[in-house]
């Protein structure tokens, strides 16, 4: 599980990968807002590994 | 920026400021645990006790600093892309807090350390493993305390005040309120600023393109700009930034939460616990960031007139907001910086009492002697911080934190290899560390105090982060040397059986 953390990793720092300007949403450039999706992308991954290991009893 | 006195923002910004004085004093009084008053541990980390809450507003508050409020748009209205570096760097640091940090406050917790150096002497109980932890994590922190100031300067400048007296008033009873109520007093007038900060980001991202005419036009005319300007500059990133934007994200977010302000939210958790619900939480900060970033993009739509890039933000208010929000955006960003200002400076002075003062000045010294000397300190740390600002160059703040965040980056292997696995002596980290600082800062100064190195292998240019470098130099002696102190080790004993 502890792997899904690895994720962020690799979708950021593939720069490669985002950096073109379309497909632009609302017209802000994909660079722009492919980045700030991962905010929440991240977050809600963190929380899984988390809630996965509040159940397997971490403290 | 010299303009007229702007009294509506004014008597705002000094209601603001007025607001979180009192609660700044008030704050001895709140959440006071039923431990003894006059110990370290009440004054230096608030008791030990915030819980989730406390924590997200104050690391939060404390590690989203007011100088980022304005540099990070400055940045991006300068370079364009590159600039946005901070926000992969503020969400990678999530996962990395999530895995280290827990551990980290459970080793404090059960030997009652205060400090990252003082978990390091735990471990290995080397004294000199110790202080190069302190040190470094001293001298990373007073160019950044004085880059606050910058922040605030900024601001005050915005207003139209002129002349270092305000700054110095403001600080000075920063100094005060912290002086009487420690770490409580930026952690309740971080739920404030928070607070405002987010209501400011939020009004400017949606009124300011919508007088601007939508983010289809600020990109627009920030790409026009940057078209104009040519160079490393534009929307998306050029070749040749890629490995720098990616190495310096990844670098500044391992660095990130060694630094004293960050570590002593941590420290004042309640539980591990505390820590990884906030690393999922914190984020929304991030986001804030990002739009905190745009601003930047902004002031090319709205047609600014800007001398120095650090006035893009306070600028852009003072256009398209009416005085007396422009006031309420201004004390946002100067409270801003009394927060992380005051728990770096109880973060170096919990330091300077564990690390310097018990260590070698007066090992028998009590709590409440503890707390004594921490409150000093943090008065000359504020002080010194202040006049470095009033009578040096900013531009050597800005270099210095630049190399202090190559340094706070060596302790890294220190802080941390030692709550995973166990192989690493303290000799072999110290030298991994010392060769880490050495070989980091020299190349900064090599390549003119810039934060990235460039290097040839086969005709090809490669530039990376050298804080990256420095680090991946520091591991591989710190392998070596450890590697070489085992063989020893395992052969001496059989060479004496031999003989």
């Amino acid at each position: 599980m502890r792997i899904l953390l690895v994720l962020p990793f690799i979708a950021l720092l593939w720069v490669p990968f985002y950096n073109h300007e379309l497909p632009a949403l609302f017209g802000v450039p994909f660079f722009y807002w492919y980045q700030l999706l991962w905010v929440p992308v991240t977050s809600l991954l963190i929380w899984l590994v988390y809630r996965q290991g509040r159940r397997k009893g971490d403290e | 920026m010299p303009r007229a006195i702007n009294w509506t923002a004014l008597s705002v910004f000094v209601f603001f400021f007025v607001l979180v004085t009192v609660l700044g004093f008030a704050a001895s009084r709140w959440q006071q645990g039923e431990k003894k008053k006059a110990h370290l541990d009440e004054w230096g980390l608030g008791g030990r006790n915030f819980g989730a809450w406390i924590t997200w507003f104050l690391v939060g508050g404390d590690f989203y600093t007011a100088y980022t409020v304005i540099a990070v748009p400055a940045l991006v209205y300068a370079v364009g892309a590159y600039g946005f570096f901070a926000l992969p760097y503020t969400i990678l640091v999530y996962p990395i807090v999530f895995i280290i940090m827990p551990r980290l406050w459970d080793a404090a917790h059960k030997a009652g350390h205060v400090t990252a150096a003082d978990v390091v002497y735990g471990r290995y109980g080397s004294r000199a493993l110790e202080l190069a932890v302190a040190v470094t994590a001293v001298v990373a922190t007073m160019p950044y305390i004085a880059l606050q100031l910058v922040g605030m300067e900024v601001v005050i400048k915005a207003l139209g005040l002129t002349g270092e007296l305000p700054l110095a008033a403001a600080f000075v009873i920063l100094a005060l309120y912290t002086y009487s109520a420690g770490l409580r007093a930026p952690a309740l007038i971080a739920f404030v600023k928070d607070v405002m900060i987010y209501i400011v980001v939020l009004v400017a991202v949606v009124l300011v393109p919508a007088k601007l005419g939508g983010y289809s036009a600020v990109f627009a005319s920030a790409g026009a700009a940057f078209a104009a300007k040519g160079g490393a500059t534009g929307l998306t990133l050029q070749p040749q930034q890629l490995l720098p934007y990616a190495s310096l994200a990844l670098g500044s977010a391992l660095a990130a939460f060694m630094y004293p302000h960050t570590l002593t939210g941590i420290f004042a958790a309640r539980s591990a616990d505390t820590i990884r619900r906030n690393a999922v939480f914190l984020p929304a900060y991030t986001v804030l960031l990002g739009l905190i970033a745009l601003l930047g993009y902004m002031a090319y739509a709205a047609r600014l007139d800007i001398r120095s890039n650090n006035e893009v933000v306070p600028a852009l208010f003072n256009a398209l907001f009416p005085a007396s929000f422009a006031g309420f955006a201004f004390a946002a960003i100067a409270i801003g910086a009394l927060v992380p200002a005051a728990v770096m400076s109880i973060g170096a002075a919990n330091i300077f009492t564990r690390n310097f003062w018990k260590a070698y000045v007066q090992p028998d010294v009590t709590p409440a002697g503890e707390a004594k000397v921490a409150k000093i300190v943090s008065l000359v740390v504020k002080l010194g911080a202040l006049a470095f600002i009033l009578y040096l160059p900013t531009q050597f703040a800005l270099d210095l934190q630049l190399l202090g965040g190559i340094c706070i980056l060596q302790t890294f292997p220190a802080v941390v290899f030692g709550l995973f696995f166990n192989w690493f002596r303290a000799p072999a980290l110290f030298l991994g560390w010392a060769a880490g600082l050495a070989g980091g800062t020299t190349l900064a100064f090599m390549d003119g105090v810039k934060p990235v190195h460039t290097f040839a292998i086969g005709g090809e240019h490669y530039t990376i982060y050298t804080g990256l470098l420095a680090l991946a130099l520091n591991i591989a002696t710190a392998v070596v040397v450890q590697f070489l102190r085992n063989m020893l080790m395992t052969r001496a004993p059989r060479a004496g059986v031999g003989s």
